[in-house]
């Protein structure tokens, strides 16, 4: 009998992506990115301090469309990291662990982060004067 | 660190197909994983073309037909035929089930099979299920008393205190649900895992039980209970239609409660 080590059974490579584990990892995924967006928030408020020349060309970076589209990102990850958080305090009390709520609340977790990342973006337009 | 790619030695390469015979019209495809340890090749799928005009409904009748009359080296686990044993645990379509009811015409296109994920494969479907037999019996799975039983009778529940083993019961210890886990799947070494923690809160929710504080205890640390992290995989994939992190919930709840 050929004793060399058995494989690994396939698991990423062919287990069905469903509700249950994309949410988890996204849950894992956007904290990842929301520590990254904090460095931002840091140099920012670090450009902020040194002064006006500094200041100018962080706002300049973060106005362009680029700049936008990251911030646009963090907030949605912001979004969708806090009511997916909130979700999981349900879960830690005990509440909500059958599968039809917890397919439910994926579901309205998802619609909450658009709903909310949205809203936040037109109100900060709105109060600039832009819309 | 978890590791998502397969090691050198588990890559899977496509393998033989296996015609139906001739003058089958109702054919349908079943993509099989197979390993087999004496020729030292790696894993590979082939490809059985199953005429379903005399095949059973289920996933397991077309593997049988397949062993019987197509390939007699195809090597699965199975015993009971409806769902009570639990040996014929599989990954179909991709995720865990017995294959045994899992009907085939649930499965759009052709039937994928492969074994229990982030196993060691022994051969074919056939998984190492040692570590997981280790990690049920370090939960204990026996009534554990310190008070000496009534001399005239056995030790005694309502109906409301039986009521609450349901759900747990039932569990077959087929490791689907552990083996849908990717906390499992990448810490698995440590991580006791949806299957053997159902059956934890099982000996803890039984009302004769006399130990409930020593099980906690030893359910007590950062990796043995606490690698769950809610994901759920266990709960969707149930063949039995238990629920794994309920009970896990159920564990950490007690936790909380006896500081």
């Amino acid at each position: 009998m050929d004793t060399r080590e058995r494989p690994l059974s396939p698991h990423l490579q062919v287990y069905k992506p469903q509700l249950t584990s994309i949410l988890s990892l996204m849950h894992r995924m956007t904290g990842v990115a929301l520590a990254v967006g904090t460095l931002l928030l840091v140099w920012w408020l670090v450009a902020a301090s040194l002064g006006g020349e500094a200041f100018t060309t962080i706002q300049t970076i973060i106005g362009s469309w680029f700049g936008r589209l990251l911030l646009f990102g963090w907030t949605l990850a912001l979004f969708y990291h806090l009511c997916n958080g909130i979700r999981h305090l349900f879960w830690d009390m005990g509440k909500g662990l059958d599968l039809p709520a917890a397919y439910r609340s994926g579901w309205i977790v998802i619609a909450a982060a658009i709903v909310l990342t949205i809203s936040g973006w037109v109100c900060g337009y709105y109060s600039m004067g832009a819309l | 660190m978890a590791e998502f790619a397969l090691p050198a030695n588990s890559k899977v390469s496509n393998g033989k197909t296996h015609k139906a015979p001739d003058g089958a019209t109702n054919i349908k495809r079943f993509q099989v994983y197979r390993y087999d340890p004496d020729s030292g090749d790696n894993p590979s799928v082939d490809t059985f073309e199953v005429d379903m005009d005399t095949c059973g409904p289920m996933v397991l009748d077309a593997l049988i037909k397949i062993k019987n009359e197509m390939d007699s080296t195809l090597t699965f686990r199975r015993s009971c035929r409806e769902g009570v044993c639990g040996s014929c645990a599989m990954n179909v379509d991709g995720s865990n089930t017995l294959s045994c009811i899992q009907a085939i015409d649930e499965i759009k296109g052709d039937a994928k099979i492969y074994p229990l994920p982030h196993m060691e494969v022994i051969k074919d479907l056939v998984p190492d299920l040692k570590r997981a037999y280790a990690q049920y019996t370090s939960i204990e799975p026996w009534l554990k008393t310190t008070s000496p039983p009534p001399s005239d009778k056995e030790r005694l529940q309502s109906p409301e205190e039986r009521a609450k083993l349901d759900g747990l019961w039932e569990c077959v210890l087929c490791f689907c649900c552990s083996t849908s886990c990717p906390s499992y799947w990448w810490n698995g070494d440590r991580y006791l895992g949806p299957a053997a923690l159902l059956q934890a809160y099982r000996w803890i929710a039984d009302t004769r039980d006399e130990e409930t504080g020593e099980r906690l205890d030893n359910l007590e640390d950062p990796f043995r209970l606490y690698r769950c992290h809610t994901i759920m995989n266990c709960t969707k994939t149930c063949p039995k239609h238990l629920n794994p992190a309920q009970a896990i919930s159920e564990v950490k709840k007690l936790m909380v409660v006896r500081r």
